[in-house]
């Protein structure tokens, strides 16, 4: 245990972070998540010293985040003639905010709802801003020209001051993307892209297709490479996911781009049609190599960008670093599997597999598929339908392909707890797919 | 359980041995663990099985009993086990489990603090995800628990990634030793409020906490805690719902011929959907004897689980 212990210490003061694969820091190149104003915008950047964020009408520079620790919060603040983000460190509260909101008698019913509850216009906070007044001193200022704010429910004063302190004095929390915010991210602002494919039912797959270091699992990854990359992250560089399908061009695992893969990990995603992965000899097509067939990864795209739709400001990041020539001989996700690994599957079978092949009909995947898994492999099948999926359990049923059927849809809600104030989310999502399990028997 | 060790791995080649352990399953409700030894006998209502005569055979096929009735032998996963477990104490289930691994952001080389170890379910899933180089520290002060865990982790090949102390952790909090190196901490505890603030200085900056409890008054008191330290508070309550596969013959005076064109191409395009749905389904087939199609149908299982526990998690705020 103690040698356990040291380990982890040393892995922390690594100097080589970039292929550190669980890094506490960003660097320079690194794929980060901001999330703006507490979840209000996520955006995905890669950090570089020309890449910026665009809040409402300013861009700001992202280089003060290199080297900055995952985690750390950063507010816009007014310096000399320019606004720039810079670090600060969160105030701790002394005690919940809301402890004493039962005893609060104010109600609104002198609350009129127009606009001349604020004493100061816009062009005294613009010069209050121009002659260098920070974020919250703004907020100071309008709280007490605002001629309601006392009358206000502390619950309310609570609400103005952070709508004020959203305008005014933004902040960006630097996150480490996971295959968890990725997910969120993309089900937030473009679910389509995904198949609709919620975290709970991902974390679902990933569970019912037991992944874990040093398995191989087939994947059928129509969903942009979240699949893909989820699988990578808990291989962690060992192992292999191996994506598959049919005819000749495979399909885009460019999600994949978004996590901070090393090239060990990288080097574990890989392709295979499934002519290649079912034919009896290994015939490779002309190539034939290890490592040249990648799939379609956009260069041009270094930066994908999931924004809130609710947003007050715009904002969208901008990298202008993106030579493409400067493309380091780094490895690509998604190579063609090398034949050697090829040979390895068909003698051993896969140890897994996952299939989220939106607009495809599963039961006519799978059952080409299936038999490339080991006996007694697990699987999983997301779809969006449920019909097809009950088609398909109904058919690897009849056709006794495997045992342990089961279609499950995972149920997802959130909580407001506050005290006395407790309950469920007002909206929440209701639908997040389907997923069929099961565990391929062999049929002799 | 797991296959870091290569010799353990699935393969198509590689033959049950002696001391494998291996998943006898009945039906989906009826599973057994069951450790392989030469001279070892099953007994079930179908008769009995000699474990000499599974040696050698593949993971995943049939094997007979002394009357002709035949089971599958299945290799273990954290999922099988967590269905046949013994259960010592209330366990997590597979949504949960799922739930919070990935909410946790466990990945392998993770370190992963516990608390109270249970009937290790849980803890199985997290083992897995953090090997091979990661370590799950689990504690519980129920000392039998606690050894009954540690057998069960050597039966199934976790114990090199699962530490199980005795440990009072509401009282004494996680040992100081650990201080720092927590990558996620987990907690399934009566008073999960008092092990927060050692949970906190547990855990490396920007770890993520959770804490699973039944009780609404337990998240509360948790939440107000939690407030002082961490950030991004969520409680989240997951729950799966299983649906019933039946193929049933139904009456119908529709056009079937339609039907018949997509089931010949293994499918329907998206667009034509709307169109079959007339039909109530396109996995058609004939009966030729009167107007009656064989439809398969699904629907939602009358009984579930309706409640197991709300998910609280929380991010511990970077100071530093
Ligand atoms: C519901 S069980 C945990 C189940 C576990 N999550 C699983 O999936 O198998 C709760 C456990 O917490 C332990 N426990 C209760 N109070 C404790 C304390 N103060 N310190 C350590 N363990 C405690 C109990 O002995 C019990 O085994």
């Amino acid at each position: 245990m103690e040698q356990h212990n040291k380990d982890q210490v040393l892995s922390e003061n690594n100097n080589n972070k970039c292929q550190d694969p669980n890094p506490r820091f960003t660097f320079e190149g690194c794929n980060v998540l901001l999330d703006v104003n507490d979840g209000d915008r996520l955006v995905f950047a890669r950090l570089s010293g020309g890449s910026t964020l665009k809040i409402g009408n300013t861009k700001y520079s992202l280089k003060p985040l290199i080297g900055a620790p995952f985690g750390s919060l950063f507010q816009v603040e007014t310096g000399e003639d320019v606004s720039f983000l810079s670090r600060i460190l969160p105030v701790k509260k002394e005690e919940s905010i809301s402890n004493n909101v039962i005893e609060d008698s104010r109600d609104n019913r002198e609350l009129i709802d127009n606009n001349e509850a604020q004493n100061l216009t816009e062009e005294e906070i613009e010069t209050m801003r121009r002659e260098g007044a920070k974020g919250d001193e703004i907020i100071e200022a309008l709280i007490a020209n605002s001629k309601t704010f006392d009358k206000k429910f502390q619950l309310s004063q609570e609400k103005y001051k952070l709508k004020k302190q959203k305008k005014y004095a933004p902040k960006v929390l630097l996150r480490r993307p996971f295959a968890r915010s990725i997910c969120e991210a993309y089900f937030k602002k473009y679910p389509a892209r995904i198949g609709f494919l919620r975290v709970d039912a991902l974390s679902l797959l990933l569970t019912m297709a037991n992944v874990t270091a040093y398995s191989d699992v087939l994947v059928v990854d129509m969903v942009g490479g979240l699949v893909t990359g989820a699988v990578a992250e808990r291989l962690g560089g060992t192992g292999y996911v191996c994506n598959t399908f049919k005819g000749n061009s495979p399909p885009s695992v460019d999600m994949v781009k978004m996590f901070n893969f090393t090239d060990k990990v990288i080097e574990r995603i890989v392709q295979s049609s499934i002519n290649d992965l079912s034919s009896a000899k290994t015939v490779l097509s002309p190539e034939g190599g290890v490592c040249n067939a990648e799939i379609n990864i956009n260069e041009s795209s270094t930066c994908d960008i999931v924004e809130d739709v609710s947003v007050t400001a715009e904002a969208r990041v901008v990298d202008d670093v993106v030579p493409v020539s400067k493309v380091i001989k780094a490895p690509k996700a998604g190579a063609k599997a090398s034949k050697e690994a090829v040979e390895m599957w068909k003698e051993n079978g896969f140890s897994s597999l996952i299939m989220a092949a939106q607009d495809q009909d599963p039961w006519s995947l799978a059952k080409d598929v299936l038999p490339l898994l080991s006996y007694s492999a697990p699987f999983a099948i997301y779809h969006q339908y449920l019909q097809p999926l009950a088609t398909c359990m109904h058919n690897l049923q009849q056709e006794k392909m495997a045992i342990n059927l089961q279609i499950t849809e995972p149920w997802l809600r959130e909580y407001q707890v506050l005290t006395s104030r407790t309950h469920p989310h007002m909206q929440m999502s209701s639908f997040g797919g389907y997923v069929l399990s099961g565990t391929r028997i062999s049929t002799t | 359980m797991l296959p870091t060790d290569s010799n353990k791995a699935l393969s198509f080649k590689r033959g049950i041995q002696d001391g494998d352990l291996v998943i006898v399953y009945e039906r989906h409700d009826v599973m057994k663990p069951v450790k392989v030894t030469k001279d070892g006998v099953l007994q079930n209502r179908f008769g009995f099985y000699k474990h000499s005569d599974w040696i050698g055979k593949p993971l995943g096929t049939k094997v007979f009993s002394n009357k002709g009735k035949f089971v599958y032998l299945l290799a273990p996963t954290p999922e099988l086990w967590t269905l046949v477990l013994s259960h010592r104490t209330q366990i997590l289930y597979i949504a949960d489990i799922s739930f919070v691994v990935m909410y946790l952001e466990v990945v392998p080389g993770c370190v992963v603090l516990e608390s109270g170890t249970g009937s290790g379910s849980l803890s199985t899933s997290l083992a897995r995800a953090v090997a091979p180089t990661g370590h799950v520290y689990s504690f519980d002060y129920h000392e039998q628990r606690a050894a009954c865990a540690r057998e069960d982790f050597e039966m199934t090949g976790i114990s090199s990634l699962v530490t199980v102390e005795v440990r009072d952790i509401q009282g004494q909090g996680f040992p100081e030793k650990l201080s720092g190196l927590a990558d996620s901490v987990f907690l399934d505890l009566p008073q999960p409020w008092l092990a927060v603030p050692s949970a906190a200085k547990m855990l490396k900056e920007d770890g993520v906490l959770c804490s699973f409890s039944p009780c609404i008054e337990q998240v509360q008191r948790t939440c107000e805690v939690l407030r002082s330290d961490f950030i991004e508070i969520r409680t989240f309550e997951v729950l799966l719902r299983t649906y019933e596969v039946k193929e049933m013959k139904v009456e119908t005076v529709a056009v079937i011929g339609e039907s018949q064109d997509e089931e010949d191409n293994g499918g329907p395009r998206p667009s034509k959907r709307k169109h079959l749905s007339n039909n109530g389904d396109y996995a058609v087939s004939h009966d030729n004897s009167s107007n009656a199609t064989s439809v398969v149908m699904a629907r939602p299982c009358s009984e579930a689980r309706g409640h197991t526990g709300y998910l609280t998690f929380a991010r511990l705020q970077c100071l530093s």
